[in-house]
């Protein structure tokens, strides 16, 4: 990994390859992305096990049921995780990668540990949506709520209006785990990324 | 919002677009776009390769964000990807005349091979790559394909493999049948293979479909145009390649796949590459 200070002093070179478009991951992609405990990043109900979930909805309101969510975070002791084997779930390696379908409901969910801090930096896990209807992937972030000395210093959040940054911060359940929707328009719209 | 009292919408149902127009409709629909969207390039307005709102692709007029995704520099995860190897996956699974059932799959036999790429040409190595198709008579195995052609029983369509040491990787499959879908009356969609794709960046992650050459239906297909311009669209169509046939026994195809990623990932692939070297 190089530092900030690699990245600040010098600009990478001319990009020599123009980029291959994405596509809809379409109505039939659960044949071919399923792996055996996909959305289970930890052992449910170990300890420091907690539920990721939430709702994806369209331009109505209505949730949409054929949406695949991928999130990739840190453990939270903040180390990325760097073995391979991404894909293997033997019930106690944290390989910090899932993926979830939607229900019927529209509702996605994801065993696994609050994301911790990697360089100082407001915790958060890296989101994609995909879903039959939606010609690419979009890219967002949710945020832990309770950190709020570095939230407000997220170059990302403090960018945003109250309303938009709501669509960011996760909520905490009773349960005290988290939850948030991914709002494809409309309303609220969920603010996606792009780099 | 959603009536709690009412019971979801069955999926099935949400495959139909209400409307049903004609495909002399959906083309002009097509060229409208294609041609506003190159006059607004053309004023130096920056689009996506891929257009989000493409109402002639029925299902993307309420799925689509309407706002501009937020520019943002990639930070800390983000420019990690999830680690593979070899064992998240076995050799035969690269295979998908062999992977689905007892005896050989009907249709035409075909290698899929090709490099994964970044911007600057490097090869990404050590990485994912999953594809899912139909099979020779465009049919998908999945309840929600109701349409009559035939299911194969000796082939699923699903394939997954690794990326070698110089970013290629190769399927062996059974070239897709066009499919029938309800956008619009009489809509078939070009034959396709979807692949699903992981870079050295989590920001480089793209799920994307590989067509193949000379294809009539290109110009009728919503989904192969929401892609706005044409030497985007042609990048994602197989070039066929007589040295990847097999004599007597199967055709061949490349396609490369460049994913793309902000500057910040020319950094971090090459420390990338120096964690390989560790392993």
């Amino acid at each position: 990994m190089s530092t900030a200070a690699d990245r600040g002093a010098g600009r990478a070179p001319e990009k020599t390859l123009a980029p291959t478009p994405g596509q809809t991951v379409g109505p039939f992609f659960a044949f071919g992305t399923d792996f055996p405990k996909k959305h289970e990043i930890v052992f449910p109900h170990s300890p420091g096990a907690i539920v990721l979930s939430g709702r994806v909805l369209d331009g109505a309101g209505q949730p949409v049921p054929d949406a695949m969510v991928e999130i990739w975070q840190a453990d939270s002791d903040g180390a990325v995780p760097r073995a391979r084997g991404a894909l293997s779930r033997d019930d106690h390696t944290f390989t910090g990668f899932g993926r979830a379908f939607t229900n019927d409901e529209g509702r996605f969910e994801f065993w696994t540990r609050e994301p911790g801090s990697v360089r100082g930096e407001a915790p958060f896990f890296a989101v994609i949506v995909y879903a039959r209807g939606l010609p690419d992937k979009l890219h967002t972030r949710f945020y832990p709520p309770e950190d709020e000395e570095r939230l407000a210093a997220d170059p990302l959040l403090s960018s945003l209006s109250a309303e938009e940054r709501a669509t960011l911060v996760l909520q905490r359940t009773p349960e005290g785990w988290l939850r948030q929707d991914v709002r494809l328009q409309g309303e609220r719209e969920t603010v996606f990324l792009s780099f | 919002m959603t009536d709690p009292q009412k019971p979801a919408v069955a999926p099935e149902s949400l495959l139909a677009a209400p409307d049903q127009a004609s495909q002399s409709q959906i083309d002009g629909e097509i060229a409208d776009l294609h041609a506003e969207f190159a006059r607004r390039a053309a004023a130096g307005e920056r689009l996506p390769m891929t257009v989000l709102n493409f109402p002639p692709y029925r299902s993307s007029v309420l799925r689509s964000p309407t706002k501009d995704p937020k520019h943002t520099d990639p930070e800390t995860i983000e420019l990690w990807s999830p680690a593979f190897g070899q064992r998240d996956v076995t050799a035969i699974e690269a295979d998908l005349t062999l992977n689905a059932g007892p005896g050989e799959p009907q249709g035409e036999r075909i290698t899929v091979t090709g490099r994964l790429l970044d911007s600057w040409g490097r090869p990404v190595r050590n990485q994912l790559i999953e594809i899912w198709q139909a099979n020779a008579g465009g049919r998908y195995i999945h309840k929600r394909d109701q349409h009559p052609a035939p299911i194969d029983p000796n082939f699923t369509g699903a394939g997954r493999t690794i990326t070698n040491d110089s970013g290629e990787y190769k399927f062996t499959t059974i070239k897709p049948g066009p499919y029938p879908w309800k956008n619009h009356v009489n809509a078939w969609r070009p034959a396709h293979i979807h692949f699903s794709v992981f870079g050295t960046s989590f920001t480089q992650r793209i799920v994307t479909q590989m067509y193949f050459p000379g294809d009539p239906l290109f110009a009728l297909d919503p989904i192969y145009n929401t892609i706005r311009d044409q030497k985007d669209r042609d990048r994602l169509v197989g070039v066929y390649d007589h040295d990847q046939t097999v004599p007597e026994f199967s055709m061949g195809y490349r396609f490369d796949i460049v994913v793309d990623g902000p500057e910040q990932t020319w950094f971090e692939n090459a420390s990338w590459f120096d964690d390989e070297e560790e392993q």
